[in-house]
């Protein structure tokens, strides 16, 4: 059934993020990223916004939020030339300085088509005289906003092209003009609100509060979004820091120790083992559980995994341990985890000739089953004298007293299986 | 998982000759690898053609030349690593799905892997792969594997029995479709005693039952794990922060 098994895999490809587009843009690249990212022809995009600007100026609303809140990005639709016109090329005295990109002929024409937009739309609109006051001044704020948002934009720009240093003043002019623009759009519409005192100012504070949002949200809005790309960027830096440490501090170690003991195999392989076991523990572990700390364990997979990894640190016999669900301990478990434990031992010190000693873990509704096998080469149980302990104390013993069971299975030449079993005390969940 | 010791591997080789030499079988098989030691190692471990009847006709390194070599090749079995450059195991058998589901020549895939983390296992057994085993395993029972996948049979490792016996036993709630994804009990015991490091004969034994039919309880595991609805496999992955 493989094609019912290719179906339901996760598609891996990443979310698409809407940019504005950097290169080949007219006015803000928004139409151009906005083609880019529905894979449209730009020119239906254009369009499209210049139909809406004929309906009542949604078109213009719709654009300027797109600038807005749409970072600056690079590419969007991928047909033009090469973005050759901003660049960077060689002074003669050794300076590298960033080439001003002259305005294209697209640009000209576009410039030409909003102003020729704009006039037929303030024409068509019947303004009464008191809301024709307010035009001039809604336009300069208009006018000095859209230039302090496009600076925001070159800065991110001069970021990626790093040649954002010189053109300081420019900048500021640019910047300056843009505030001065604003201001005195703001002025003139508490100016020509005429006499009312107290409401006056109120609504002259509220302008200015208007216009030094309008001023520096793009800002905001552009630092937080870079804000957050860079703790991502932290972050992952820290992760690499951290697993980098770790296996400077472990791995490097265990290999250097065994490039010591090259002779001793057994040595050898149990350092293998213990590193193996360390890396894997702290790869997959969840964060922050049993990385370090060497406390008692507190659930029953946990335990298990540990007296494995002691007994096999001990006597050198690889353990595999597979456990299934999990319970927290208690006094009966940890009972069966003890004779597991000398379960294990035996299985190591008897049986380990025979290859890996598996053991298996299962917590179920009611019990708690541990199985712990070897290869080696068996034993009958009624041969062994009545004065050895181990298994009859340590194993069955501990479990009987504890109220569980342990059976044993030990053909001669097939190897040797303890299995344990024990009721779990009532569920506190 | 026979009586072959894993901690010396030549004796393994030594044994997987023996295994082979009984019978005419025969399988084509790629070798699917990013580091060239391993590659080889498998090979000498797999050992000579004529007498385990296993064939190495091609080795590739990453999931552009696997797919590339699978297809001019058509091998029986492609040894699969799970960490590829490219994609990964997972990547090469989305892009080989037409040929393993050639009813005529179908090539069938065995993942071998150094990982035996859960989202390891479970994504490149929901890709289509028939079994998985760990690198450890030793020269006579990767032998053994490979022609137990060439006829179409699953093969599963101790860990990877538990990984599904813990999915589908941690999930109490009812499921959707329960007929399709609650194993039976028999499959269950069958998984169990896998969990527990027995082969398949000595399963057989234990449940007097015959090795093909302890096969075809596996596979069976097999095809729900693929078919099981994708809400209980997310929520138990996401219980144990796999993802």
């Amino acid at each position: 059934m493989p094609e019912a098994a290719a179906a339901p895999l996760d598609d891996p490809r990443p979310p698409r993020k809407l940019y504005r587009s950097s290169d080949g843009r007219w006015l803000g690249g928004v139409a151009r990223g906005l083609a880019g990212h529905l894979g449209l022809p730009v020119v239906w995009v254009r369009l499209a916004f210049v139909g809406l600007f004929m309906a009542h100026g949604l078109g213009a609303l719709l654009y300027a939020a797109f600038w807005f809140f749409v970072p600056l990005g690079v590419g969007g639709v991928g047909d033009q030339k090469p973005p050759s016109f901003v660049g960077t090329e060689t002074l003669p005295d050794g300076r590298r300085r960033l080439v001003t990109r002259k305005p294209d002929k697209g640009q000209i024409v576009a410039l030409l088509l909003m102003v020729v937009v704009a006039v037929v739309f303030v024409g068509s609109v019947n303004l009464s005289g008191a809301a024709k006051a307010y035009l001039v001044p809604a336009v300069l704020v208009a006018a000095g906003v859209a230039l302090v948002w496009r600076q925001a934009d070159n800065a991110r720009r001069a970021r990626w092209v790093e040649a954002g240093r010189r053109r300081r003043t420019l900048t500021f002019l640019r910047a300056g003009a843009g505030v001065l623009l604003v201001t005195a759009g703001v002025s003139g519409i508490v100016v020509l609100q005429g006499t009312a005192q107290l409401g006056a100012v109120l609504q002259a504070a509220l302008a200015v509060l208007v216009g030094i949002t309008l001023l520096a949200g793009p800002y905001l809005v552009r630092m937080s979004q870079d804000l957050s790309q860079e703790r991502l960027m932290r972050i992952r830096a820290q992760e690499r820091a951290e697993v980098a440490a770790h296996v400077h501090d472990s791995v490097l170690h265990t290999l250097t120790l065994i490039q010591r003991n090259a002779e001793n195999a057994n040595e050898v392989r149990r350092l293998a083992r213990a590193q193996e076991r360390d890396l894997r523990t702290w790869l997959y572990r969840p964060e922050g559980t049993g990385k370090e700390e060497e406390d008692e364990p507190a659930t029953l997979a946990d335990a298990v995994r540990r007296t494995a990894a002691e007994v096999e640190d001990k006597h050198g016999v690889p353990i595999e341990v597979v456990v299934v669900g999990d319970c927290p301990l208690d006094e009966r478990t940890s009972a069966q985890m003890q004779a597991a434990r000398e379960a294990m031992v035996n299985a190591a010190k008897y049986g380990g000739e025979g290859g890996a000693v598996q053991v298996y873990a299962e917590v179920e509704d009611r019990t708690v089953f541990v199985s712990v096998r070897d290869r080696g080469p068996g034993f009958d149980l009624d041969a062994i004298p009545a004065d050895r302990m181990g298994v009859r104390e340590s194993i069955i013993g501990r479990m009987e007293r504890n109220g569980g069971t342990a059976r044993l299975r030990a053909v001669p030449g097939g190897g040797t299986e303890v299995e344990l079993e024990m009721e779990r005390a009532e569920k506190t969940a | 998982m026979s009586d072959a010791t894993e901690a010396n591997g030549t004796v393994g080789a030594a044994e997987a000759a023996g295994t082979g030499a009984s019978g005419e079988r025969h399988v084509r098989v790629v070798l699917v690898d990013d580091h060239r030691m391993f590659r080889t190692g498998v090979q000498a471990e797999i050992g000579q053609t004529e007498q385990t009847g296993v064939e190495v006709i091609g080795e590739a390194a990453d999931v552009d030349q696997a797919v590339t070599v699978i297809t001019a090749t058509r091998p029986e079995v492609v040894l699969l690593d799970v960490h590829l450059p490219g994609g990964g195991g997972v990547e090469v058998l989305r892009r080989c799905a037409p040929l393993s589901a050639d009813t005529e020549r179908p090539v069938r895939f065995l993942a071998l892997s150094v990982s035996d983390a859960a989202e390891d296992v479970i994504g490149v057994i929901r890709g289509g792969a028939r079994g998985y085993v760990t690198k450890t395993i030793t020269g006579t029972d990767l032998v053994d594997s490979i022609f137990r996948v060439q006829e179409g049979d699953a093969v599963f490792s101790p860990r990877l029995a538990g990984f599904v016996l813990d999915a589908f036993a941690s999930t109490d709630a009812p499921p959707v479709d329960e007929d399709l994804d609650r194993l039976t009990q028999r499959e269950r015991e069958v998984l169990r005693l896998i969990a527990r490091g027995y082969a398949y004969k000595e399963i057989a034994k234990q449940l007097y039952i015959s090795v093909k039919t302890v096969e075809s309880h596996v596979s069976a595991v097999l095809r729900k794990l693929q078919l099981s609805n994708r809400h209980e496999l997310t929520r138990w992955a996401t219980a144990r922060r796999l993802v």
